[in-house]
C-alpha cells in the first residue's frame, strides 16, 4: 500500500488524506490559536457494523460564532470571528447582540472526495436557536469577492447538497479544478520541484479554499 | 445504435398512487389519489406538472413548496425514481403509494428544490462527477455547448433514448472494459469499431466506475421480503458514493459480486476471514471462529428493478443498466454480521 509521502498529480489518496489532515489539524493547533482546533472525526459506518480499518474520517470545525452586522466592512475580508470566546454559552453576551447584531454559527467539515481525490469543504451555518441560516443570509457574512463570483456560477461555485455522512443539507465548495490549481501550488514551490509533501496539502488547499469563506491562515503554517 | 436492454432500461416505470397530504387538503370531499406513470430514470419534481393539476382546486391560499414522502420517510427528490422504489420497497408495492405535500417543506432534512433547474442541476452535476472518475477529468461536459446540454437533459427527462443516443457521443465517455466485454465486443457486428475503444482504453491501467451503493441492513435472516422491516429514516440506510476501481488485467473478469464486496471490504468476504484469522495468532479464537461463521451477507443487489445475480459479469452490468448520467445505483439488503 502506497501512501504516497508526494502529490504530484494534484490528487491525493484516501491515506494521503488521513496523513494531510491529521498534519494541518496539528499545524493548526500550533500557529492558530485564536481558533479552537480542528478535531479528526472517524467514520464509524453505525448501520454496517463496519469496523474503521481504514482509518477513513473528515475533519470538523464547529461552532465558530460570527458576529454579523448590517454595517459593512469591506476593508476587512476576515470573518467577523469572536475569537476570544470559545465557550459558546460566555460568548452569547447579551450586551454584543442587539437588534442590529445577530450571533451567526458556523461549521466547517473537510470531507475526503473519492470521485475527484481531493479534499472537499463543507460548510453550513445556524442561528443560536438552531435554525439554519439561508444562502441569502449566509452571503452576507462571506467576502464580497466569493458573493460576486456566487452570483456569476449560481450551480457550479458554492451548491447545496446533501453531506456526504449526515443525511442532511450543507454548502459545498466545488471540487471541480481542485487538482489543477494544486498543481499550480506545487510548481511554485521551488524546493520540492512539481511535487507538494502530503503534510501540507490541506495547508496550501485550505490557503487558498479558506479564503472563499473568510477563514485565513497565518503563514508560518505553509512552513 | 442502443441495444435491447438499454430500451428496456429507459422504458422502465413505476405506477404511482398520490395522496394529497390531509393538512393540504382544504377542500370538501377530499381529492381521490391521482394516478402517474414515473419513468424509473426520472425523478419525482419532473412529475409534479402532472400532478398537481388534480389537487390544485383542493390547495389552501399560499405558495406550494413540493415534496413527497413514503410512509413518512420524506423522499430524496434527487435519486432517480426507480432508485427510490427499490431501495425503500423491499416487497415491491404496485402502485407504490406516496404522499404529496404542498406545505412545510423539511429543509432541515432535504435540500430545496424550487423547480426544474435544480432538478437539471443535480443531473449535470452528477454527470460532471462521473466523467471525471471515468475519464479522470470532466471538460467534455464543460465544453459541450449550452443547447447540447440542454437538450441532452431534455432527453433525459422526456425519456427519448434516440435522442439522447445521438447526443452522448459527445460526452466522450471512455468505454467500461474488461476481459469479458472485450472479448463480448469483438464477437459483435461492431467489433471493429470496438476495437479501436480497446486499444484507447487499453493505454489506462487503473479503470473507475461511477457506482452509488444505497445499502440496507437488518439483523435477523428473513423467509419473505414482506417480513423486512420498514425504513423509519434515512438514517437507516448507508449511501456509498465511491468508484469501483480495477487494474485491467488480461483474463481478469469481475463479476457484481467482486464489485460491491471492494466497496464494502470490512463486511463481506475475504477480507473478514483475514481478519479472522490474525485475531487467531492473538489467542482469540473463539472470536476468530465467531467472525468467520457469522459473517455479512448480501441477501440482495437490485438495478434498475432487476434482482441480480451476483455472478454477473460487472461489465456488462454498468454498460446496460448504467443510469443516463453513467452512475450504477445499486440498493442492496445486507444480513448484519452478529457481533
Amino acid at each position: 500500500m502506497n501512501s504516497g509521502r508526494e502529490v504530484s498529480d494534484g490528487r491525493l489518496t484516501v491515506e494521503g488524506f488521513s496523513v494531510a489532515a491529521r498534519a494541518f489539524a496539528d499545524k493548526w493547533k500550533i500557529h492558530n490559536q485564536s481558533f479552537p482546533p480542528w478535531s479528526w472525526v472517524p467514520l464509524i459506518n453505525r448501520t454496517l457494523h463496519l469496523s474503521n480499518q481504514q482509518e477513513e474520517g473528515y475533519l470538523s470545525l464547529e461552532e465558530i460564532l460570527i458576529l454579523s452586522s448590517l454595517e459593512e466592512s469591506p476593508e476587512d475580508e476576515s470573518l467577523n470571528v469572536a475569537t476570544d470566546c470559545l465557550e459558546k454559552e460566555e460568548s452569547v453576551d447579551h450586551t454584543i447582540l442587539n437588534q442590529e447584531n445577530e450571533a451567526h454559527y458556523y461549521d466547517f467539515h473537510i470531507v475526503y472526495s473519492s470521485s475527484y481525490k481531493v479534499p472537499v469543504l463543507y460548510f453550513r451555518g445556524y442561528c443560536s436557536g438552531g435554525q439554519p441560516l439561508s444562502l441569502d443570509v449566509i452571503k452576507k457574512d462571506l467576502p464580497s469577492c466569493s458573493v460576486s463570483l456566487l452570483h456569476e456560477s449560481k450551480w457550479t461555485f458554492i451548491t447545496q447538497e446533501e453531506h456526504p455522512y449526515l443525511n442532511r443539507p450543507w454548502f459545498k465548495l466545488h471540487p471541480c479544478g481542485t487538482e489543477d490549481w494544486i498543481k499550480l501550488l506545487s510548481q511554485s514551490s521551488i524546493s520540492t520541484g512539481c511535487q507538494m509533501p502530503v503534510d501540507l496539502y490541506l495547508v496550501s488547499w485550505f490557503s487558498v479554499v479558506g479564503q472563499v469563506v473568510g477563514l485565513r491562515i497565518p503563514l508560518e503554517m505553509l512552513n | 445504435m442502443a441495444n435491447e436492454a438499454v430500451k428496456y432500461v429507459w422504458e422502465g416505470a413505476i405506477p404511482l398512487q398520490i395522496h394529497l397530504h390531509k393538512s393540504d387538503v382544504a377542500s370538501h370531499p377530499a381529492p381521490p389519489p391521482a394516478l402517474v406513470l414515473a419513468p424509473r430514470i426520472g425523478y419525482l419534481p419532473l412529475l409534479i406538472p402532472h400532478i398537481k393539476p388534480y389537487f390544485k382546486d383542493s390547495l389552501p391560499p399560499g405558495e406550494d413548496s413540493i415534496w413527497f414522502d413514503y410512509k413518512g420517510v420524506p423522499l430524496k427528490w434527487y435519486i432517480p425514481t426507480g432508485v427510490l422504489f427499490d431501495l425503500l420497497c423491499a416487497e415491491p408495492e404496485r402502485p407504490w403509494n406516496l404522499t404529496i405535500h404542498f406545505r412545510g417543506y423539511p429543509s432541515n432534512i432535504l435540500i430545496p428544490c424550487e423547480g426544474e433547474d435544480f432538478v437539471k442541476w443535480n443531473f449535470v452535476n452528477s454527470l460532471k462527477e462521473a466523467q471525471y472518475i471515468i475519464n479522470g477529468n470532466c471538460k467534455n461536459v464543460m465544453n459541450m455547448s449550452q443547447s447540447d446540454q440542454e437538450d441532452l437533459w431534455t432527453s433525459v427527462m422526456n425519456g427519448d433514448l434516440d435522442a439522447y443516443t445521438k447526443l452522448s457521443p459527445k460526452l466522450k465517455m471512455a468505454t467500461i472494459e474488461d476481459d469479458f466485454s472485450r472479448k463480448a465486443s469483438l464477437s459483435s457486428p461492431q467489433s471493429r469499431q470496438g476495437a479501436t475503444e480497446m486499444d484507447v482504453a487499453g493505454q489506462v491501467k487503473t479503470a473507475r466506475v461511477p457506482v452509488r451503493l444505497y445499502v440496507r441492513s437488518i439483523n435477523q435472516d428473513f423467509e419473505n421480503l414482506e417480513d423486512v422491516p420498514e425504513i423509519d429514516t434515512w438514517d437507516d440506510i448507508s449511501y456509498l458514493n465511491r468508484p469501483f476501481e480495477f487494474l485491467r488485467e488480461e483474463g481478469k473478469c469481475f463479476t457484481l459480486r467482486n464489485a460491491i464486496e471492494s466497496l464494502l471490504p470490512e463486511f463481506i468476504g475475504d477480507k473478514a476471514q483475514t481478519s479472522g484469522e490474525e485475531r487467531s495468532k492473538d489467542d482469540d479464537t473463539e472470536e476468530a471462529d465467531g467472525l468467520l461463521r457469522e459473517m455479512g451477507e448480501i441477501k440482495l443487489a437490485r438495478i434498475q428493478g432487476i434482482e441480480m445475480k451476483l455472478e454477473i459479469p460487472f461489465s456488462w452490468v454498468v454498460n446496460n443498466l448504467m443510469n443516463p448520467e453513467f452512475y450504477l445505483h445499486i440498493s442492496v439488503l445486507v444480513k448484519a454480521p452478529q457481533r
